[in-house]
């Protein structure tokens, strides 16, 4: 009885995993962020870069203001080049800067922030890249205006004198 | 012109199938001797698929950009070594290759089994005959090397620079000739179980192709894994990456197999695991093929993604699984005459012991490189799975069944007892004193990694002590077990005594910590073939105040514009120092990484000593 029921089994299982490898080779294999305005913001969990605490993403957006989610890493150097534009952003009352660390080396980052300074309000982690590619991410830098829970406006490359004015009007 | 005759050479090749399988079926109803027309017509098979294959090189030698192939995989600049590897350095080529390579070991099957029978031998060449006509299907309908393209292109659009390097260029002929191999195999069971012809004899006849492919594969994953470290410049040498997991798959069948046969030519038990193992050794280096060749995965194998193309070598796949299914299902018979019975304390044990755990391996492997296109098929989802899976699966494991690699081969076949044994307890509190000292200083998980260290230690002293003990007594298993021994602790102490270094440098900066001083002194600019080159002058001082120079290089290529990064590395028998540089852009700034990567060279070293073990049981004659 038992032999009699084995190759029904595994006949059934490599129908299956045709039936899956089929299915997956129309799937596109190629990763497209996505790239839609006015979204809601993902949900994710990470730790904050200072303290390792937990934290999920709607304590971090919580309050009524605008936030502006910035991805860099210390290896990155355009984000060197819009670090002078976060300072300037830094001083608005009514923008808060979070930082996302990207795929980084706590030291190297620390390091950085002592050389140039740190805008940020609050530094989470992403260690793997998982939460960038959440947020549709293309690289680094990129940076996502967001208020009220949803992206108004995503940046992709460096902050420069242009967009900053952009993001005064934007938040004014 | 080269490309016209490889074509029809090509096609005629592939309608001599038709008459290889003829006069097959025509000899094997009155099968007393072998047709020798079935011999002359395999060896025409092979020679006009080689005809056909030196067309190719030569249209690439000749930079004859008429044919599609060239077009894009060369370029006039580059060096001639290039030129002839980039035949196989791409998805058309390489199959072509592929079909050279099956040719021409069913010709060299048909001439090396005379002592088999003749229906035998006729089936085998009729289950090969059915994937040869399935590549040749594949290559003439679906990737054909020869189409011609008007009007002709002054210049082709150049061969991937991360392909241009010698360990590659040849990398993937081994591999393949490993991967045909399995199908030789696969055949052979095949035709063996539908004929009930499964005996001693076919066990030691049939183990020299399973040597044989094992060899090949092994060397082939071993370059690639050479490749990887000296060229994609992230100082790893396996990274789990879905495209080496498919050659280690087969690779894992394969050594099962080995070790199966080796049971099944002594006592004529473990059939079923022989010819399961046969046939999931090939299915799974197709199934492999099908991974990295529809783009279902993306890789550097990926040449090209054609769904048309996936779905023919999925349809293919599957035809052998179910063909062999329905084969095994139907026709194997378990012989209840023969004694089946298996003491706890024999050889046997030990070997069924090390097939589940190879079993084992072979599902982690499996369920990670599947999983992710099953989840994205079920719910979109994209996931990676990466060496953290891998490894907490698989390393843990691994102390069992070095242990058993240890004990299992002092056991005697049917019947062994304990006697004289002591100084295997006094070997292992050897070793256990040893990793001790090793572990006790470091930060590093204390347990797992003295018992890790202990049981290689245990395996390494203990084949080392037969290797000196025991003359010649069965040195393939002990040089092939002393090399695994050693793989597992060049690997172990790599990972735990590497350090790394990242940083960024000007020209003239340096980098100081207490232990080392990295200086980054000039910056050179060269003009090459087909390729700017850069490359940076570092000095590096260790604690002791040795100076290396060290010169990373930065390749910017003409043709595909792509810049690579050359590590520079200095071996010796200890440690690799390994740096490379890269491009931070639009600064004068250079991302500089250093690593000190300890026995590195014996990862190789090891693996080169595994193979010895299965060469030296290939040319001994039994």
């Amino acid at each position: 009885m038992k032999y009699k029921i084995v190759p029904f089994i595994v006949t059934f299982l490599f129908i299956v995993s045709f039936i899956f490898f089929f299915k997956g080779l129309k799937n596109s294999n190629i990763y497209i962020p996505s790239n839609d305005f006015e979204k809601e913001i993902p949900f994710f969990t990470t730790r904050l870069f200072n303290s390792n605490i937990k934290i999920n993403s709607d304590e971090i957006f919580k309050n009524n203001k605008y936030y502006l989610m910035n991805i860099w890493s210390s290896w990155c150097a355009p984000c060197r080049d819009e670090h002078q534009y976060l300072m300037e952003l830094s001083k608005e009352k009514n923008l808060e800067i979070i930082g996302l660390n990207y795929k980084d080396n706590t030291l190297n980052a620390k390091k950085f922030l002592n050389e140039l300074k740190n805008p940020y309000s609050n530094i989470i982690l992403d260690p793997d890249g998982l939460i960038a590619i959440e947020w549709g991410a293309y690289g680094v830098p990129e940076s996502f205006l967001i208020y009220d829970k949803s992206i108004i406006k995503k940046i992709i490359g460096p902050l420069n004198e242009n967009l900053v004015f952009e993001i005064n009007g934007l938040i004014k | 012109m080269s490309s016209i005759i490889g074509f029809y050479s090509l096609v005629l090749s592939s309608s001599l199938s038709f008459l290889i399988i003829f006069f097959s079926i025509k000899n094997f109803r009155n099968s007393k001797t072998l047709d020798k027309r079935i011999i002359s017509l395999s060896f025409l098979q092979f020679f006009l698929v080689l005809i056909s294959f030196l067309g190719l090189i030569i249209s690439f030698i000749n930079s004859d950009f008429s044919n599609e192939t060239v077009f894009n995989h060369s370029h006039t600049t580059k060096p001639l070594f290039y030129k002839i590897s980039g035949t196989w350095g791409n998805h058309e080529g390489s199959l072509l290759l592929w079909l050279l390579v099956l040719t021409l070991f069913i010709f060299l099957f048909i001439i090396k089994s005379r002592q088999q029978s003749t229906q035998y031998r006729i089936l085998t060449l009729l289950f090969q005959q059915v994937i040869i006509i399935g590549f040749f299907v594949f290559l003439l309908k679906t990737s054909s090397p020869f189409n011609y393209i008007f009007p002709v292109p002054e210049e082709g659009l150049g061969l991937n620079p991360i392909l241009q390097d010698p360990a590659l260029a040849i990398h993937p002929p081994i591999l393949y000739l490993g991967y045909v191999g399995s199908s030789i195999i696969f055949s052979s069971a095949l035709s063996a179980v539908s004929l009930n012809y499964i005996t001693k004899e076919w066990a030691s006849h049939i183990k020299q192709w399973v040597l044989l492919s094992w060899i090949f594969l092994t060397l082939g994953i071993l370059l690639g894994s050479i490749w990887a470290y000296y060229e994609l410049g992230w100082g790893g040498f396996w990274f789990w990456d879905p495209v080496e997991n498919v050659s280690l798959m087969p690779w894992l069948a394969l050594t099962t197999l080995i070790h199966c046969i080796l049971v099944l030519e002594k006592r004529l038990i473990l059939t079923s695991w022989v010819v399961v193992l046969s046939i999931s050794t090939f299915t799974l280096s197709m199934c492999g093929t099908f991974l990295v060749r529809s783009g279902i995965l993306n890789s550097v194998h990926t040449f090209a993604n054609d769904p048309e193309r996936g779905l023919f070598i999925l349809i293919f796949l599957f035809t052998l699984i179910f063909l062999s299914l329905f084969i095994f299902f139907f026709f194997h018979k378990k012989n209840n005459k023969i004694d089946n019975s298996i003491f706890l304390f024999s050889k046997e044990t030990s070997i069924i012991i090390n097939n589940w755990f190879m079993m084992y391996f072979l599902s982690v492997i499996l369920i990670g490189t599947v999983y992710p296109i099953f989840l994205d098929v079920i719910s979109s989802q994209k996931i990676s799975v990466g060496p953290p899976f891998y490894n907490k699966l698989i390393i843990p494991f691994l102390i069992p069944f070095l242990f058993a690699m240890t004990i299992g081969p002092k056991l005697k076949w049917i019947k062994s007892d304990i006697k004289d044994k002591i100084y295997l307890f006094l070997f292992f509190l050897i070793s256990l004193f040893i990793s001790i000292l090793i572990v006790k200083n470091l930060k590093i998980n204390f347990l797992l990694n003295t018992i890790l260290i202990t049981f290689s230690f245990y395996l390494f002293f203990i084949t080392l002590r037969d290797f000196f003990i025991r003359k010649n007594k069965n040195l393939s298993q002990i040089i092939a077990h002393f090399g695994f021994s050693l793989f597992i602790l060049s690997i172990l102490f790599n990972n735990i005594f590497t350090t790394e270094i990242i940083t960024n440098l000007k020209v003239g900066e340096s980098f100081v910590s207490e232990k080392i001083n990295i200086k980054f002194e000039n910056l050179s600019q060269t003009q090459k073939q087909n390729y700017k080159s850069f490359i940076g002058k570092f000095t590096i001082e260790n604690d002791k105040g040795n100076l290396e120079i060290m010169e990373p290089e930065l390749r910017i290529y003409n043709q595909p514009n792509i810049t690579t990064s050359e590590a520079d590395i200095k071996t010796n028998l200890l440690s690799d120092r390994f740096i490379t540089m890269n491009i931070v852009q639009s600064q004068d700034y250079f991302n500089i990484r250093y690593q000190i990567k300890p026995f590195m060279i014996w990862i190789w070293l090891s693996v080169l000593l595994i193979t010895t073990g299965g060469f030296l049981r290939l040319t001994k004659k039994i």
